[in-house]
């Protein structure tokens, strides 16, 4: 084919983004709940392994998707409820200790998950936004999944949260200002462990979704750094849900670059495709940090802005 | 206190308080990984002694724990150097990759020359390369700004992904045909084991020099002490006039010159071409080992060859107890984990320290002191 169909490429792009972006959605919306309150989890890349093999177990032991979702999130949220406790010790280097938890996770996650490698789960469901068309290639890419409407209600009620209601301008100066806060009778080592583990429940979500849509199985492959990207992410939308959404559509359309260019024949540098998203964090990293100078919207009792 | 500690005893215990969190550290996860083996019904002391064997029990167990410690020897400092002028990089692994893929082309592109010359040749390139690829991201660290653990993670991914394209592409060798491969090593620029009785190859007495020199580097000279005023407190490092930038761009060349050096042996002495059989994860046992030793080069050495052992009986463990091979993963993660909450107690043994000292001089000025 010496010509390429652009509108397919381009729909494809389109259908990529938002199927490749959920994750990154959920994973980065728990990294900017994590960090409001002052802390960095990296172990959310463990965290997302472990929900999707949870995810996945459950769903197939119950025969629901639904429970695996949730029984993910729980997951996490147990993870990163550790995560926030033992880095509220004196001493206990947050970053590491997120280093540690990948470590951990993964492990967890490898070991129980051998029994499910084989096994078909059930998979989440997922609205048809294209039923109105005719042509297959836009129903399916048009088939949106559910948990994409959850996340996008998440992040506007986060951007609402974070501004207008207590617990959201408590998580906030505790992740600023510390020391203020507990002036004010908080504890910010108990609102931090909070945050950190409702970031886990929502990282472990975006595993699950992993494991139960898209890709849609679980092995021990699934995963490979979507979490550490969330991170990045979260630093290149400012702290601010909104721009979590915008920013995880963004690296879902160029982890769909790959997929979307073999749809239309061209299928040589299949592994330089696949690391765009890597190459894509890297440079916004690049573009977008700057020395010696806190960024904007950054919390500041961060430990990423020394 | 009125209980009478004589002091020699008190100076003994100032001495050895410092490896207080890891003596605990290890002790934890002992019990922790030991419940964890008998919730699932798996015989514990069985599975212990299992280790032991698979690590540490046999001639052939050494053979096989020294050849997985060679390269976490390397890749561990990696980790250790740059963590001196108070960095975290954990991106190891993809220079350990690079640097074997420099190794392993380096003997096609250059004419023939004898094997000692060749080996230099090659050992440089991967140290090019690998200290490449590790000071981009303490470059772009000084440089923007851009965290350097998230950084040099990216860095291995895309690392990784240039390694499989061009193993599978442009370098492989046409004949490697179910496993792709760049074209073998000739023979003669294989490295070779140590004694015919021994089989483990010379990068494990390459791993315990460069240690050696590691710790040369950061004790006894002056850059040493100068990384470790850098990531003590960079401000007054600044302010003394140090050249920061360079060397915490130093520190991560030399790094990622230890972790291309162990892509390099593994090319050459275990593998004889570069193939995707490289991503074996030394680069992340690497970064536990680092951290067990605290970043001391000599104590890396050890650390490397105990969790080498760990990594050596998994095999064992799979085929006596029918345990997956991510038991040893659980078993560093745990481990992991409990190094750096018993880092907590850190504080306390300080003040311990100081304080069993003062009672170790003179035992009327202990008194005093703290009366």
């Amino acid at each position: 084919m010496a010509e390429i169909d652009y509108s397919v490429l381009l729909l494809a792009l389109l259908a990529g983004a938002i199927r490749v972006g959920t994750p990154f959605l959920f994973v980065s919306l728990g990294e900017c709940l994590t960090e409001k309150g002052g802390r960095i989890n990296l172990g959310l890349e463990g965290i997302l392994v472990v929900g999707a093999m949870s995810g996945y177990a459950v769903a197939y032991l119950t025969d629901s998707a639904w429970l695996g979702v949730l029984a993910a999130g729980c997951a996490g949220g147990a993870l990163g409820a550790f995560h926030g406790v033992i880095c509220s010790l004196p001493r206990v280097n947050d970053i590491a200790f997120g280093i540690a938890l990948i470590l951990l996770g993964t492990g967890l996650a490898f070991f129980f998950g051998k029994a499910f490698i084989q096994p078909q789960a059930p998979s989440l469901p997922s609205i048809e936004l294209g039923a109105w068309s005719d042509d297959a290639r836009v129903r399916s890419a048009l088939s949106v999944n559910v948990l994409f409407f959850i996340g996008v209600a998440l992040t506007l009620l986060m951007h609402w949260g974070l501004r207008a209601t207590r617990w959201g301008l408590v998580l906030r100066l505790v992740g600023d200002h510390a020391q203020s806060a507990r002036a004010l009778g908080y504890r910010p080592a108990l609102v931090r462990t909070l945050a950190t583990a409702g970031g886990g429940f929502l990282a472990g979500v975006g595993g699950a979704y992993l494991s139960l849509y898209y890709p849609g199985s679980w092995n021990e492959g699934l995963s490979s750094g979507q979490g550490l990207m969330a991170v990045a992410l979260v630093i290149f939308a400012r702290w601010q849900p909104l721009n979590c959404l915008w920013a995880a559509l963004l690296f879902g359309a160029s982890g769909a670059v790959g997929p979307a260019l073999q749809a239309v024949g061209i299928s040589s540098g299949y592994y330089l495709f696949a690391a765009m998203p890597y190459a894509l964090t890297l440079l916004v990293m690049y573009l977008s940090c700057r020395p010696n100078q806190t960024l904007s919207g950054a919390p500041g009792e961060l430990s990423l802005n020394r | 206190m009125s209980i009478r500690i004589p002091p020699v005893a008190a100076r003994g215990l100032a001495l050895g308080l410092p490896a207080l969190p890891t003596v605990l550290a290890v002790a934890t996860t002992v019990l922790l990984f030991s419940v964890f083996l008998w919730a699932r019904e798996i015989p514990v002391l069985e599975a212990g002694a299992l280790i032991y064997q698979g690590a540490f029990g046999s001639t052939f167990s050494w053979e096989n724990t020294l050849l997985r410690a060679a390269p976490l020897m390397l890749t561990a400092l990696c980790v250790a150097l740059p963590a001196r002028a108070g960095l975290i990089i954990i991106g190891g692994e993809g220079a350990l990759v690079l640097g074997g893929l420099a190794a392993a082309v380096t003997p096609l592109w250059l004419p023939a020359l004898p094997a000692s010359l060749m080996w230099v040749a090659m050992a440089a390139a991967a140290m090019a390369m690998g200290g490449f690829w590790i000071g981009l991201s303490g470059w772009m660290r000084q440089r923007r700004g851009v965290n350097e653990t998230i950084g040099s993670l990216l860095l291995s991914y895309i690392a990784l992904a240039v390694f499989r394209h061009l193993v599978e592409g442009p370098l492989r060798d046409p004949a490697s045909l179910n496993k792709p491969s760049t074209a073998p090593l000739p023979d003669a620029y294989s490295v070779g084991v140590i004694s015919d009785t021994f089989y483990v190859h010379w990068g494990l007495v390459a791993g315990v020099v460069v240690c050696a020199l590691a710790h040369v580097l950061v004790r006894h000279s002056v850059s040493g002490f100068a990384f470790s005023i850098v990531g003590g407190n960079v401000r007054a490092a600044r302010m003394i006039g140090l050249p920061v930038n360079r060397l915490v761009l130093v520190t991560c060349v030399l790094g990622g010159a230890a972790a291309g050096l162990a892509g390099m042996f593994e090319v050459a002495a275990v593998q004889g071409s570069a193939n995707a059989a490289l991503i074996a994860g030394y680069g992340t046992s690497g970064i536990l080992v680092a951290f067990a030793a605290r970043h001391n080069p000599l104590a890396i050495i050890v650390c490397a060859i105990l969790l080498g052992g760990v990594e050596a009986s998994g095999s064992l463990l799979q085929r006596r107890l029918g345990l997956p091979d991510a038991t040893t993963l659980i078993l560093e993660g745990v481990l992991f984990v409990n190094l750096l909450a018993w880092e907590a107690l850190n504080g306390r043994v300080l003040h311990w320290r100081i304080h069993w000292r003062e009672r170790g001089r003179t035992p009327a000025e202990g008194v005093v002191q703290h009366g």
